[in-house]
């Protein structure tokens, strides 16, 4: 009994262990602060929009249109800096209006119009996907790009915007850390401080266990609901600002895997430390278990195509931890 | 009589684990009568109900139909047999998205020789002719979703009726009717009373009871305490067979009050309900008594802030008090221990620690960040002191017995300092060593607060309070201090008795 118990609480931090260690002998560079650094970039976007969704499943709910908000959020970037020609700081504001707004809608058509959560962010990931190309008839947004009326439009992304995926801090060695990764490691820590230690993640826990209990006890539930959803669209926006900055432009293809990709490691976060709930230090740990997987494979020339396959097996078996070896997915 | 009974059952017994829910239960039930069960929770009536619908196996004894012996292994089985069942939940027994022609033939839709192909006009047919059978005035193309729960009811009766039973047991199913409503369902009853099927009909409202029974059967802790056939039927009696004393307990000292805390005046909470007027004192243990949806957890609900009152105020400490959340009464120094703690109470994802502290995180946390060593100190602190078995503040909650679940939760609300502080059926599922423990704590703890308890059991109520209450028919008939309670007079009331006779 108290050899499964270990094996369920420190299973999947082993396993994550081993891997990097695997990966250390079998594959050169693997242990660098460069290569580190890379599974950390690479994870980045992915991990904020996890932490985000992260608060969704803890007030007993799903968010599946974090994706479409993060790529509204970059299109609605670009269109500001280059079509509006407005500066850095309007368009990284315009990108968490967004992303509040449609939270708020969320969490308003889950709360008062009792759509189902997941039918409800379907839906509205369906309409963001559409709304986002909308204002430019379905083309990209880069400076210089014709616009559907025939002018052309001469705004830039701005230096500062830019920075936000071009800037690397010292640390150490000169030009290491990644603007993204800074962000997603301060948000990782607020986020799992905000839902372990203040009272107001407590009762998101509460709510996402027993909602009537949680009310009974004088919890505002439909607020905290609502709340979940505001932080899940936010993170997801910031997700997106990261992206544009990264790129550059407003590129209608990309972003495609981020929804997927964001589940996968919140899922598999319920794995880490025996948790079986959601819990942000497990998101953020399942992200960075992905990133080493897949840096590992990739440097030691595993096919591109196979990387979905490997992400689908570490779910899988994740969520084996989290409900057949813990029991309690039976409550 | 003996007998022509139709159906009996002889020795019944059922186990679930070590825990003996009947323990040998005989009855009879005769054509052309409706014979009423009574019993509180956990009396041991559904099992029953379920062992002869054939939901479940029994564990002893035996059971025959028209001298034949009845031993269903399934539902389908006891249907065929001519036993019907009508379940206490309405919605179980329709399927809300098809019209009310399909739902009359819907036991007709699958077996062997049915066609494969659904024939509208077949249905249609089939299902008029069970219609006219039974009186039933419904458009059969009306969807059930459309249809008032009486609507529903009657659909779910006629089809078990297109059987031609021999026996029909109806569970509670008033429970969630209106009384003009239910009247329409006696009208039916009585029809198929002339019919000659034996009812066997399960109810805690007396007013149904009053209106139906031919006989009453009453049972207690999985056996049968009492049978009551002679006309007029002594109610009283059968009420007093299901929860009167037991045995001789220690009695408590009442105390009287000096101040009063909280005050109703007024206070309607139903629709057609005669208003409430109570007042509660300081360091005063008050039970309200009556029996399972005489509106018990409606007023706990309503004082609560769960839901409004019809009409009537409220005071509380000298200032008026009108909770439109359970927030603001919690605020207000209102605290409630809800019944069905794994449904209402338990956060199941929570340690013992977290969920005691569940409802006054604001009280125990600066900045918006808990303090977890004021957490844990109240909560061993409260272990200590309602004797709560674990191993520490940090075990699940589901390794823990029930009555020591209850014991959290009463420990999460008196943590904190209440003004009234209110229980609705705290002894719910919980051993006699815990009710006992849970009720020398809150009597010892009474002063400076109104305590206000909601129990059916009565010894549960003279075990524990200065003052009981009587509520039946959403409104509170009778008051008795706890010295000498003329036991008669209060299960008259319980009973509903005088009222109804004046109504």
């Amino acid at each position: 009994m108290i050899l499964r118990d270990r094996a369920i609480r420190y299973g999947f931090i082993v396993l994550l262990f081993g891997l990097i260690a695997y990966f250390a002998i079998a594959a050169d560079g693997f242990v660098s602060p460069q290569s580190a650094v890379f599974i950390f970039q690479s994870v980045a976007i992915t991990g904020v929009l996890a932490l985000g969704v992260t608060a969704t499943l803890v007030v007993g709910g799903f968010d599946l249109s974090i994706g479409s908000v993060a790529t509204s959020a970059m299109m609605a970037a670009a269109y500001v800096m280059v079509v509006l020609e407005q500066n850095a700081v309007v368009a990284v504001v315009a990108c968490l209006v967004i992303g509040a707004v449609v939270g708020l809608i969320n969490g308003w058509l889950i709360v008062y119009m009792r759509v189902p959560d997941l039918l409800a962010t379907l839906g509205m990931m369906f309409l963001l996907v559409g709304l986002q190309r909308i204002p430019t008839e379905g083309r990209s947004i880069a400076t210089g790009m014709t616009m559907p009326d025939g002018s052309v439009a001469n705004g830039s992304f701005g230096a500062a915007f830019l920075a936000l995926g071009r800037h690397r801090f010292d640390f150490f060695i000169p030009n290491l850390i990644p603007v993204s990764v800074v962000v997603l490691l301060v948000l990782a820590v607020l986020i799992w401080f905000f839902l372990e230690y203040t009272r107001f993640g407590r009762m998101m826990y509460a709510v996402g266990s027993n909602e009537r209990a949680a009310e009974l006890a004088g919890a505002p539930v439909k607020a905290y609901k609502i709340w979940a959803y505001v932080i899940s669209g936010v993170f997801a926006s910031i997700g997106g600002i990261l992206l544009a900055a990264r790129l550059g432009r407003g590129d209608i293809a990309s972003g495609n895997n981020l929804l997927l990709d964001a589940v996968a490691a919140a899922l598999i976060g319920y794995a880490v430390l025996g948790a079986a709930k959601p819990n942000a230090f497990g998101t953020a740990v399942g992200a960075v278990f992905v990133g080493v997987l897949l840096q590992g494979l990739t440097m030691m020339n595993a096919p591109y195509y196979t990387q979905d396959f490997v992400k689908g097996v570490v779910l899988v078996v994740a969520l084996v931890f989290t409900f057949a070896l813990s029991g309690r997915g039976r409550r | 009589m003996g007998n022509d009974a139709v159906f009996r059952v002889d020795g019944l017994r059922k186990s679930f684990g070590h825990i003996e829910v009947l323990g040998g239960v005989s009855l009879e039930l005769h054509a052309g009568e409706v014979t009423v069960l009574m019993g509180a929770n956990g009396a041991g009536k559904s099992t029953l109900v379920k062992i002869i619908s054939g939901v479940y196996d029994h564990g002893g004894g035996s059971m025959s139909l028209v001298g034949q012996d009845f031993a269903p292994k399934t539902p389908a089985e006891a249907i065929c047999a001519g036993v019907v069942t009508v379940h206490q939940n309405i919605n179980d027994g329709v399927v809300a998205d098809l019209d009310v022609a399909t739902n009359l033939t819907l036991d007709r839709l699958s077996g062997s020789g049915v066609p494969t192909l659904f024939n509208p006009g077949r249905v249609r047919r089939e299902a008029k002719a069970v219609a006219d059978r039974m009186g039933l005035a419904i458009d059969l193309k009306a969807r059930i979703s459309d249809l008032s729960l009486a609507d529903r009811q009657m659909v779910a009766i006629a089809r078990a009726m297109a059987h031609r039973p021999k026996v029909l047991i109806l569970d509670e199913p008033t429970s969630s009717l209106s009384s003009a409503e239910a009247d329409r369902l006696f009208a039916l009853l009585d029809r198929l009373r002339q019919q000659g099927v034996a009812i066997l009909y399960i109810s805690h409202r007396m007013s149904d009871i009053r209106r139906l029974a031919d006989r009453i059967i009453s049972m207690r802790d999985g056996v049968i305490s009492g049978i009551f056939d002679r006309k007029p039927l002594d109610y009283e009696g059968a009420v007093n067979a299901m929860l009167g004393r037991k045995i001789q307990l220690e009695r408590i000292v009442a105390r009287n009050s000096a101040k009063s805390i909280f005050i109703a005046d007024g206070l309607r909470i139903a629709e057609g309900a005669r208003p409430i007027s109570l007042t509660l004192g300081d360091g005063e243990v008050v039970a309200i008594t009556g029996l399972v949806g005489v509106g018990k957890t409606a007023l706990a609900e309503t004082l609560f802030g769960l839901r409004q009152p019809l009409s009537g105020t409220m005071v509380l400490n000298g200032k008026p008090y009108a909770p439109a959340s359970t927030g603001e009464a919690i605020a207000a120094g209102v605290f409630l221990v809800a019944k069905d703690r794994g449904e209402n109470g338990i956060v199941g994802d929570f340690n013992i620690q977290e969920n005691i502290s569940l409802p006054f995180h604001r009280r125990m946390s600066r900045l918006g960040v808990l303090k977890r060593r004021i957490e844990r100190a109240i909560a061993r602190q409260q272990i200590q002191e309602l004797g709560i078995v674990c191993r520490s503040e940090k075990d699940e909650m589901s390794s823990l017995s029930g009555g020591n679940q209850q014991k959290v939760m009463v420990a999460r609300w008196i943590s904190q300092t209440a003004r009234l502080f209110i229980l609705d059926e705290p002894f719910q599922g919980v051993d006699i060593s815990a009710r006992r423990d849970i009720a020398a704590k809150l009597r010892a703890s009474a002063s400076g607060r109104a305590t206000l308890l909601f129990v059916t059991e009565l010894d549960e109520a003279l075990e524990t309070a200065d003052r009981i209450l009587v509520m039946s028919e959403q409104t509170i008939v009778g008051e008795h201090r706890n010295t000498d309670v003329d036991l008669e007079r209060l299960l008259a009331e319980v009973a509903g008795g005088p009222l109804h006779s004046a109504a």
